[in-house]
């Protein structure tokens, strides 16, 4: 049997415990930990494998090397200050972590968000997702052997970004910038005409990126039709973001919920076919393309006003009993944090959901029959942060 | 035709090679230490103590109400009050810290403690070059080594300085009219009573 | 999307005797939810997914909560029959007295999964499981096998705050060792002596400060006097 129609075979038994050894196998299986330090775990993060000969028979992830329990800090302390931690659980888009976080308390206490302060959060956030989509093309063809291009080549887009965080909010990676009821600091008109001269620059690296990389003969030959992952066992798994979307599954969170402002700009989804790693990377492109719009947009209408609603509070924050569960689409997929309050300066319980965790679900299955070469591609194409990963 | 997409990667890699010869915006490394990139204003790094007069001691801003201390999220600051009041710079007599410490290798650079700070005492600085093999000694600052003047301050954020002290000014400005007015109104009614009490507090 | 009202008479449909209980939410977020029993967990599930109209394939997020045991003081009307001596005639009188007294509202973990629909975009459904009480009886049945991706939260629910969940596959703890023991999100938990924790100036820290700075001091005098 080919691997290709192995794997075909374990995709159509559906997910639950493909049976791990062939009948007939006589071969010995060889385990293999690969991690916690590994070129390829994006930090410490473990598999173990269980190998027939090249081909991956069993995989089980191992968590937990940079726990840190995120959140029984963050119930020690006041809602405030939950908000520099939250930078640093997906340390590359600290900004989408602060909305995040800021949607699920606006949520909780009614808070309402002047409208520049929106727009200036859309404007971080797809900025956000640019970067982090370009970083995490480059971790993927890195880990595919190209050491350095394409990945140097994203840095330098990337940097051109951060420095406008550095400007906006005073640090590239921990910004820190949102509150409950509108933003930090005030963008300047200096500052805004940067970042429309960075968006001007932004689609000629789109298209050198895609001439180094899309039709590269390599590349497809690695990525096409690895790690296939079916739409329905997508949705089941709870795997959202460019994975989902790459499986052909239309569900985008700006779209679905309208969180912000997003109902006012026009921007398109793009969806995959296959569910192939090569698609989880075009979907990534192909949304930086579609970022670069929405940012247009944004810089175009930004209206005048204030950035923090009168009514906010930033000492003595106590909000009323009760709770609320506040998501956004982040660059990896749905972050959300649940929020229960009990009345008191700290939250009673404070809960994320983060998108790395649980778009690994499915890395058992898109991996059993591959080769262990493939394994680090697909692990690669989920793309995730340990940061996030463990809390 | 295969390799035709190798090859159109490679003659972008050439593109971007032969073009950092020629384009500035190409070339984005800089030779840190001999070179250094401008500092960017809104840089923070740790948390420095604003005095205003020529004496770092008598002209702290701080006033020892460790709203920073309760909020700072990983608890670095610590803070002793102190048991008598002292005139602060404009003279209004005011408590102060008898110890400011901020152990930096356990500070975030957050920024909380400026943003609750009722009194402007506490800003960012921007030095970034603390390394050093002394843990107690060289990063457990204490008060001395946290002061910085508010010339500083300018120097560092100047678009922030001045907001910060246009708004200072404001509120010094409203109390003034206000303590005129008590003045006024107790000279009022000092003329109403022909025996003032003897000067008790402020 | 259907209210609370009507999920809650679908579910009863559905599943007769599932004892679907709504918990309002009194914040401004009006996310209220429903409780389920666990004894038909499986089966609500299995019918929130499945139906035409609710079709919540996408179980987005999964949390457990600690409540703790809970001393509540209420004021409660006791009616005694108390023996008079009325008239110098005994008699049994009727007697309403105030009393307050105070009460053990014993504790217990829950579980929370928010439910949402990829097909017809809406959500999110609020289910809640409770377990019995916070020591023996934690089990609670386990959603993973209706979605997916309760596989890895549940684990980590099991890790951080001990709830065993029956029919899940592979429940091993997610993010502490395997020779781990407690469960460190409870609120009752309570740190190992050795906990490795960045100290701060105000214990630890402080004290050898305190120390390096007058031994620091004594040897700067030192010298100053040995220049002398
Ligand atoms: S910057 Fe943050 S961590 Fe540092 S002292 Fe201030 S509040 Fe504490
Ligand atoms: S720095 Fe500001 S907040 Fe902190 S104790 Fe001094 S006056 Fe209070």
């Amino acid at each position: 049997m080919t691997d290709t129609a192995f794997r075909r075979e374990k995709m159509e038994e559906g997910w639950n415990r493909p049976p791990l050894i062939e009948e007939d196998g006589e071969a010995e299986l060889l385990e293999v930990a690969m991690g916690p330090h590994h070129p390829s775990t994006h930090g410490v993060f473990r598999m173990d494998l269980a190998l027939d000969g090249e081909r991956v028979v069993r995989l089980k992830p191992v968590f937990g090397y940079l726990h840190r329990n995120h959140e029984k800090i963050a119930e020690g302390i006041s809602y405030l200050a939950s908000m520099p931690y939250t930078d640093r659980l997906d340390y590359i888009c600290s900004l989408t972590n602060n909305w995040a976080y800021a949607l699920a308390v606006e949520k909780l206490v009614g808070q309402q968000v002047p409208e520049r302060a929106e727009y200036i959060r859309v404007i971080l956030a797809e900025f956000t997702r640019i970067q982090n989509h370009a970083s995490s093309i480059g971790f993927l063809i890195q880990e595919m052997g190209a050491s350095g291009t394409p990945l140097m080549y994203a840095f330098r887009e990337r940097e051109k970004i951060l420095d406008l965080f550095e400007e906006l909010t005073g640090s590239r990676m921990m910004c820190n910038y949102m509150r409950f009821g509108g933003c930090r600091v005030d963008t300047s008109a200096a500052w805004l005409d940067a970042a429309r001269k960075v968006v001007d620059g932004l689609p000629g690296f789109v298209d050198e990126f895609e001439n180094l990389l899309s039709t590269n003969e390599i590349l497809m030959a690695r990525c096409q039709r690895v790690g296939i992952l079916r739409p329905e066992l997508a949705v089941n798994a709870g795997i959202t973001g460019p994975m989902l979307r790459a499986s052909g599954v239309n569900y985008d969170i700006r779209k679905v919920d309208h969180y912000g402002i997003y109902d006012r700009f026009k921007f398109r989804v793009p969806l995959g076919d296959h569910g192939d790693i090569y698609d989880r990377y075009m979907v990534r492109i192909l949304e930086m393309r579609e970022s670069i719009t929405i940012l247009n947009q944004a810089l175009r209408d930004i209206p005048g006003g204030p950035i923090m609603d009168a009514k906010a509070k930033i000492r003595g924050f106590r909000p009323k009993p009760g709770e609320a569960y506040g998501r956004i689409e982040a660059p990896k997929g749905e972050l959300g944090f649940y929020l229960i309050s009990d009345g008191g300066p700290n939250p009673y319980r404070y809960r994320v959901r983060p998108p790395s965790l649980i778009n690994l679900t499915v890395l058992e299955d898109m991996c059993l029959g591959s080769n262990v070469a493939d394994v680090v591609l697909i692990f690669g194409s989920v793309d995730i942060v340990l940061g996030e990963v463990d809390r | 035709m295969l390799g035709e997409g190798i090859l159109k990667g490679m003659a972008e890699t050439a593109r971007n090679f032969v073009g950092s010869y020629f384009s500035a915006e190409r070339m984005t490394t800089v030779e840190y230490p001999e070179e250094r990139i401008a500092p960017i204003e809104a840089a923070r790094v740790f948390p420095f103590l604003v005095y205003d007069t020529e004496n770092w001691e008598a002209g702290l801003r701080c006033v020892a109400c460790q709203i920073c201390e309760k909020e700072c999220p990983p608890k670095c600051i610590f803070i002793e009050k102190s048991k008598d009041k002292k005139p602060d710079a404009i003279g209004k007599p005011q408590f102060y810290p008898t110890r400011f410490d901020i152990d930096i290798s356990v500070c975030m650079s957050c920024q909380i403690c400026v943003e609750v700070c009722p009194f402007e005492a506490i800003k960012m600085d921007n030095v970034f070059e603390l390394a050093t093999d002394d843990r107690f000694g060289g990063l457990l600052l204490d008060r001395k080594e946290l002061a910085k003047s508010n010339e500083y301050y300018h120097g560092i954020h100047p678009t922030e300085a001045a907001r910060v002290d246009a708004r200072l000014a404001a509120e010094k400005v409203k109390a003034d009219a206000k303590s005129t007015a008590a003045v006024v109104a107790s000279a009022v009614k000092g003329a109403e009573r022909p025996a003032p009490p003897a000067a008790g507090g402020v | 999307m259907k209210t609370m009202e009507e999920i809650k008479a679908a579910i009863e449909a559905a599943a007769p005797g599932a004892g679907v209980e709504i918990v309002p939410n009194p914040s401004p977020s009006g996310q209220h939810s429903l409780r389920i029993a666990p004894s038909h967990a499986v089966a609500v599930a299995t019918f929130l997914r499945d139906d035409a109209e609710l079709a919540l394939d996408f179980l987005s997020n999964v949390t457990g909560v600690d409540w703790l045991d809970k001393e509540v003081t209420e004021k409660v009307k006791v009616t005694s029959t108390v023996t008079k001596t009325v008239d110098d005639v005994e008699q049994d009188v009727e007697e309403t007295v105030e009393e307050t007294r105070k009460r053990v509202q014993p504790g217990c973990l829950e579980v929370v999964y928010h439910l949402f629909s990829s097909a017809l975009k809406h959500g999110p459904v609020i289910l809640r499981m409770k377990t019995m009480n916070r020591t023996d009886q934690v089990e609670l049945p386990s959603l993973t096998p209706i979605w997916r991706s309760a596989e890895f939260q549940e684990r980590e629910v099991f890790d951080l705050y001990g709830v065993v969940f029956k029919g899940h596959p592979d429940l091993r703890r997610l993010l502490m060792w395997d020779e781990f023991k407690d469960h460190p999100m409870r609120r009752d938990y309570v740190d190992p002596d050795d906990y490795e924790y960045e100290p701060t100036p105000h214990d630890a820290v402080l004290t050898r400060a305190n120390a390096h700075k007058a031994a620091e001091e004594a040897k700067a005098r030192e010298g100053t006097g040995a220049g002398l």
